[in-house]
């Protein structure tokens, strides 16, 4: 039989690439359960629940905390002239109709609200992620000598107004998300689920 | 199997000499001995500034011993995490003491190793054939980075839990795969338990290993091409009849001696601090990470540790408005290179490259542009091996451009760094931006001005 004869060197590399290429994606699977077990963990997904707001207390201009998936949410009780205030602030806003922020489609207003007197939005800066402070009073400020009021980051100095809208040049550059929420009663709202069951 | 019979027995240990010879024939103990030791030759005109290569292994060993005993009452849970920490500072029997030991060390370990990094800037360590101890260095540095940054978590104090979420959050800012990798990277939604407990993993045994195989790395890639000196004379130039080099001392018992003395006075000064100042005026230990971590607040005024504060002063530096000075300079840079004398493929690669930044400019935010800047002015120490075109090695023997970029990158990075620790102010963002752009000049422009420079002839011996 005239069989023809082997190549040695050809045999050789087929036999190494296809045991390195196996070797590989064994080596890449088993890195998988490792890579994966970093994710979050059931508990962790299953730990974010709303939280039931009651704002009976809160005076106009005042602000309160509340923990919502271990994160801070706000409740500001706007008053006339700070929601003045927010509409003065149209042109200083990097994005003043959010139509690059995230809010439910019912707070993608002008307030960023569903109803103007009450904010509600996640005290979370979408630049790095510190929480910004109040400065609710609307007079001059180190970081701004016409400040309208609103919140300073200390991290990265972003500004925002009333609305939670970012002021331009700022590091941050998206307006404090807004989560969903709905009134349960005129003075008790739920922060983290909406009419549409979100 | 040979060896056995071959190996001369060990002779100058007086009644340890039969032990010596048993290892010896089944471990390479003699051989290891002399090569890393007492024949490793290492140029007799070492001065001041190399002490902090032999401080630094001292530090990685003291951090390594102090954080043993530190894990074995710290408890790495978010709800115990902070009062363990302060039941090792009050109840445990020296325990303010190791804990001083060890956040005082992390502090130290950041001065030696910027120390360590200016000494091979000044004498062009990194340059030919040491490129690689450079490289590996500055992984070490990376590595040292993260260690700090995760072992920075552990007491669960406000400027812990905050300065986490910033960091991590810096990936976030990533494009496409930014916000998933946060995600995973913290194991929950947020900084949480999760992140806490694998921070802790990360802090006492991941890091820690790949630091000690990178050191051994760095110290067998030095030895294998030789120390450089602050002459920048190779030399392994100038053999004597012995086969060593001339101009070579042994490092045992000449530097070994040396450099006990140099951890000596270490040790005194490190000693004053751990006493007496601890905190070092809020730099070594911030004063708001003696606050439990709090979710729902951030500190008014929040700052990564002193080590970081040049890089973060970049981050901050890089806003919408900057960016189009960035543009410019970026340009400008381009058009350097176009009239520079460099070979045709570089020249495409390289304004290819900065077109696509220019587009890239103009696609992503300037949030994420910061963290890219941040990033970059860390890893643009790797390419400094090749950035530094100039005939000679030794600051010694280059010219007044160097000498000046140097003097001026120094004050710049000192100056970044004061202002990476002040709340943010429009003074101190300009100034950070004008910072930012020299940090950068001084890299980027060191092919041109590296050349340009008047140097003088590097010596072939040591006087």
């Amino acid at each position: 039989m005239a069989e023809k004869e082997l190549d040695q060197g050809k045999r050789r590399f087929l036999l190494t690439a296809t045991t390195v290429a196996a070797g590989g994606v064994a080596a890449g699977a088993a890195a998988v359960p490792f890579v994966a077990s970093m994710l979050p963990s059931e508990r962790a997904k299953a730990a974010g629940a709303p939280v039931e707001v009651d704002v009976s207390g809160l005076e106009p201009g005042q602000k309160m905390v509340v923990e919502w998936r271990g994160k801070p949410a706000w409740v500001v009780r706007r008053t006339p002239e700070m929601l003045k205030m927010v509409a003065a602030d149209e042109e200083r806003v990097a994005d003043p109709d959010s139509k690059r922020s995230r809010q439910p489609a019912y707070a993608k207003n002008e307030m960023r609200s569903l109803k103007p007197e009450y904010l509600v939005v996640e005290g979370i800066c979408t630049h790095l992620g510190c929480s910004p402070v109040d400065r609710l009073q609307s007079q001059p400020e180190a970081f701004a000598a016409d400040w309208h009021g609103g919140f300073y980051c200390p991290c990265h100095g972003s500004l925002f107004d009333l609305a939670g809208r970012v002021y331009k040049n700022k590091p941050a550059p998206d307006n404090l998300p807004v989560p969903p929420y709905r009134f349960l009663s005129d003075t008790r709202l739920v922060i983290g689920e909406d009419t549409q069951g979100a | 199997m040979a060896s056995t019979e071959n190996k001369l027995p060990v002779t100058g240990a007086g009644p340890l000499n039969g032990v010596l010879t048993w290892v010896d024939q089944r471990f390479p103990l003699i051989s290891l001995w002399k090569e890393h030791a007492a024949e490793y030759y290492a140029p007799k005109n070492f001065n001041f500034w190399y002490y902090f290569g032999s401080l630094a292994m001292f530090v990685l060993v003291l951090q390594i011993v102090t954080g043993i005993f530190l894990t074995m009452h710290y408890k790495p849970d978010a709800a115990q995490a902070f009062a363990s920490v302060e039941y090792i500072m009050r109840d445990v029997p020296w325990g303010w003491l190791v804990r001083y030991m060890h956040s005082t060390g992390a502090s130290m370990f950041f001065i030696v190793v910027y120390l360590h990094m200016f000494r091979g800037l000044m004498y062009g360590s990194y340059r030919k054939p040491r490129e690689l101890i450079w490289i590996f260095g500055m992984v070490i540095y990376l590595m040292l980075m993260a260690e700090a940054f995760f072992g920075y978590l552990l007491p669960w104090g406000q400027m812990s839990f905050w300065g986490a979420q910033v960091i991590v959050n810096l990936f976030d800012a990533l494009p496409l795969i930014g916000p998933d990798l946060a995600l995973w990277i913290r194991g929950d939604y947020v900084v949480s338990d999760a992140t806490l407990n694998r921070f802790f993993a990360f802090h006492v045994i991941a890091i820690p290993l790949v630091l000690v195989a990178l050191v051994a790395a760095h110290l067998m890639a030095l030895h294998e091409v030789g120390s450089n000196n602050p002459e920048g004379v190779e030399i392994k130039k100038t053999l004597g009849p012995d086969g060593h080099p001339v101009d070579g001392i042994p490092f045992h018992p000449y530097y070994t001696v040396k450099d006990t003395f140099g951890v000596m006075v270490f040790l005194a000064l490190f000693a004053i601090v751990m006493f007496f100042m601890p905190e070092f005026g809020g730099y070594f230990l911030e004063y708001n990470n003696f606050i439990p971590a709090d979710p729902l607040k951030t500190p008014s005024h929040i700052a990564p540790v002193w080590y970081f504060t040049p890089y973060y002063s970049i981050l901050r530096a890089i806003t919408e408005e900057f960016m189009i000075v960035l543009a410019i300079a970026v340009f400008f840079y381009g058009v350097l290179i176009l009239r520079s004398a460099f070979r045709g493929s570089m020249k495409t690669i390289a304004l290819i490259a900065i077109a696509v930044v220019l587009a890239l400019f103009w696609a992503l935010d300037a949030k994420v542009w910061g963290v890219i800047f941040m990033g970059l002015a860390v890893m643009i120490f790797f390419l400094l091996p090749w950035l530094d075109q100039s005939p000679v090695k030794s600051v010694r023997y280059k010219g007044g451009l160097y000498r000046s970029a140097l003097g001026l990158f120094v004050v710049v990075f000192l100056v970044l760094g004061y202002y990476g620790t002040q709340p943010v102010t429009d003074l101190g963002t300009r100034i950070s931006q004008i910072g930012t752009m020299l940090y950068f000049a001084f890299f980027m422009l060191m092919p041109w001005y590296s050349r340009m420079d008047t140097t003088r002839p590097e010596p072939v011996r040591l006087a």
